[in-house]
């Protein structure tokens, strides 16, 4: 019984990563959009969510006890008009100024976690977030499931929606946009509007997986949305493939059971004091993870990058034919 | 207003201008930004600890020069620190990012270096542990120096020392025949290759010199402010924002976006208070994206 628990409980985490990732797919999958600051777009979705569910609370502004429908609406509002001014401000330049920019946001959004107490609680976060199914914390096994469940749902549709999504006319014209920018607008298709587009929202997808898990643990903490998160997805997406929303589904859960199952590892062979040495262990075979399959296997599992991407494709062929370019 | 801010700025300028001279170099002659440039400085200063120590275990406890809180062992151990951390950029461009060039896909590099520098960064930590370390405890005296600036001989020295090695950049890339290869490179790539520039040389050095300097602000940081895993990842953004705003692939664009950055933060700890300090370079970033995004003294690309 105890493992169907955690069963539960492991996957409900993993499919939370799993939506996060799937908002990164259309992000840079499907359009070729770097973000490296999607742990901003995360906590801001969490935090969206608590202030407008939460209980009122003297020591900062609102708890507005909405219900928790609205907070994840509210959330991805947020979080997609977020993505979409970072998106305006960038997408007009080369796409690494785009990288440095959501790198920013996260930083900032850090800071403004940490310090603008009145609006985030500060350092200790806020408390009493309304679980759905809270009712049922008696009986852990149950909520659980009733949690994976809900979670399960939320999944899903996001990703029938993204499947049809990438299918449409919208998707072909990202897809195109992504494979050869001047070609598609030759075809009068506007690149940045298109990008932007996509860029709001991916972030209101990942704002919505914000919300769902702050929902789940009741509680959030400026902690919780460190550059780690960031990485951890990259990696979920990269070892998938990114590109396809079936390879960022299994990608995160696979490298989440392999997350959770070396921190397990570690706290069984390590001893307590030096379990945080442990801890930096474990990210450095990650992040060594992620070199790797970029230099062996940049498709991951069940890829479909670019064939020609966007600005490499441009050097190759200066490099190449000189002359037939400008 | 207290003119202090004057001096903080002048020296948190100097950090990041360093810093952001490697990232403005990287980005315009290799044309990825490397998000691993900040962990170049957190291993520069750990590596010169190391080197420290070293000649400590061998020679002795060795008295600072006279009015600064270092001696002779620290400047050699800088050197040192150096050659390590330029190596440890090669060895990087070696392994990884030399490879994923080759494959011409540009973002990759990036988030190659995004990878690299959460290894890096937490490898730091698994040897040293994230506990804050110092190059010295001992704590100096400010002196005044009028309009109520306060300011010690290790800030002096420090201050110099950025003049120098900005100004021995300068000439390495306006004097030299490397320098102009460089610069040669950064303005068109495949024009430079048909002229017959060794490509692989200058690569080679633009991430010796980015590597050195990252060590020497970090070292900076290490002796003002102290040594953790995390302290060079923390300067990226402010790195980022100053080499954009000065211009990408212009050294004295650097420095100066550096320096603006620094007094802007210096002055916003003093007007708003330090806990909001991280929030200047983003302000600055996005100032410039939306007004001049290419910086005060770029060229639009071709």
């Amino acid at each position: 019984m105890d493992l169907l628990g955690y069963g539960a409980f492991f996957l409900t985490n993993a499919l939370i990563f799993s939506l996060i990732t799937l908002g990164l797919n259309l992000q840079w999958g499907l359009t070729g959009l770097f973000n490296v600051g999607l742990a901003g777009f995360v906590a801001i979705g969490a935090y969206t969510s608590a202030l407008l569910t939460t209980p009122d609370d003297a020591a900062r502004l609102g708890g507005f006890d909405l219900p928790i429908l609205a907070g994840w609406l509210g959330a991805m509002l947020v979080g997609g008009v977020a993505a979409a001014i970072t998106g305006i401000a960038t997408l007009r330049l080369r796409s690494d100024y785009l990288a440095i920019t959501t790198f920013g946001v996260a930083v900032v959004v850090q800071l403004v976690a940490l310090n603008a107490q009145k609006l985030t609680g500060g350092p200790f976060g806020i408390g009493f977030i309304p679980r759905p199914f809270g009712g049922l914390a008696e009986t852990p096994l149950l909520f659980n499931l009733s949690n994976l469940a809900v979670v399960s749902v939320v999944t899903l549709i996001v990703y029938l929606a993204l499947e049809h999504l990438s299918r449409s006319p919208w998707g072909r014209v990202l897809k195109a946009l992504r494979e050869d920018e001047r070609a598609a607008i030759s075809l009068g298709k506007s690149a940045r509007f298109y990008r932007v587009q996509a860029f709001a929202v991916g972030g209101g997808i990942m704002a919505l997986a914000g919300a769902l898990q702050a929902h789940f643990t009741g509680f959030i903490a400026p902690d919780n949305y460190l550059p780690i998160l960031t990485f951890q997805v990259w990696v979920m997406l990269i070892v998938g493939g990114s590109g396809s929303n079936k390879g960022a589904v299994v990608g995160s859960i696979l490298v989440w059971a392999i997350w959770a199952g070396s921190g397990t590892l570690t706290s069984v062979l390590f001893s307590p004091d030096q379990q945080a040495r442990a801890a930096s262990l474990q990210i450095v075979a990650i992040g060594v993870m992620l070199c790797v399959i970029l230099l062996i296997r940049p498709n991951g599992l069940f890829g479909d990058r670019p064939r020609r991407p966007r600005f490499g494709k441009r050097a190759k062929v200066a490099a190449g034919e000189s002359g037939t370019t400008s | 207003m207290n003119l202090q801010f004057v001096v903080d700025g002048l020296l948190a300028g100097s950090m990041i201008g360093l810093g952001a001279i490697g990232v403005t170099l990287t980005y315009s002659i290799l044309r990825f930004s490397n998000f691993a440039h900040g962990d170049f400085m957190a291993w520069g200063a750990y590596a010169t600890l190391a080197v420290v120590g070293a000649v400590g275990a061998m020679f002795g406890k060795i008295a600072p020069i006279a009015p600064l809180s270092f001696g002779w062992p620290l400047i050699a151990a800088v050197v040192i620190g150096m050659a390590i951390t330029g190596l440890l950029a090669l060895l990087l461009d070696m392994v990884l990012f030399a490879r994923l060039r080759a494959k011409g896909q540009a973002i990759i590099v990036v988030m190659a270096s995004f990878g690299a520098s959460m290894a890096l960064r937490s490898l730091l930590e698994f040897i040293f542990t994230s506990r804050p370390t110092y190059f010295s405890r001992a704590i100096q005296i400010a002196m005044p120096v009028g309009f109520g600036i306060r300011i010690t001989p290790d800030q002096i020295a420090l201050l110099l020392l950025t003049a120098v090695l900005v100004l021995g950049v300068h000439l390495l890339m306006t004097r030299t025949q490397t320098g102009r290869s460089m610069q040669a490179l950064s303005q068109n790539a495949a024009l430079a290759r048909i002229v017959g520039i060794d490509v692989a040389k200058v690569v080679r050095v633009t991430w010796i010199v980015g590597g050195a300097l990252a060590c020497v602000a970090g070292v900076m940081i290490g002796i003002l402010i102290q040594i953790r895993p995390f302290m060079g990842f923390d300067m990226l953004l402010p790195m980022f924002a100053a080499a954009i705003l000065g211009g990408i692939g212009s050294v004295p664009g650097a420095v100066l976006g550096g320096l603006i950055i620094g007094m802007a933060e210096a002055g916003a700890v003093q007007l708003i208070g330090a806990e909001w300090r991280a929030a200047v370079s983003f302000i600055i970033l996005m100032t410039v994206l939306f007004v001049r995004p290419i910086g005060l003294f770029g060229v639009r690309e071709r």
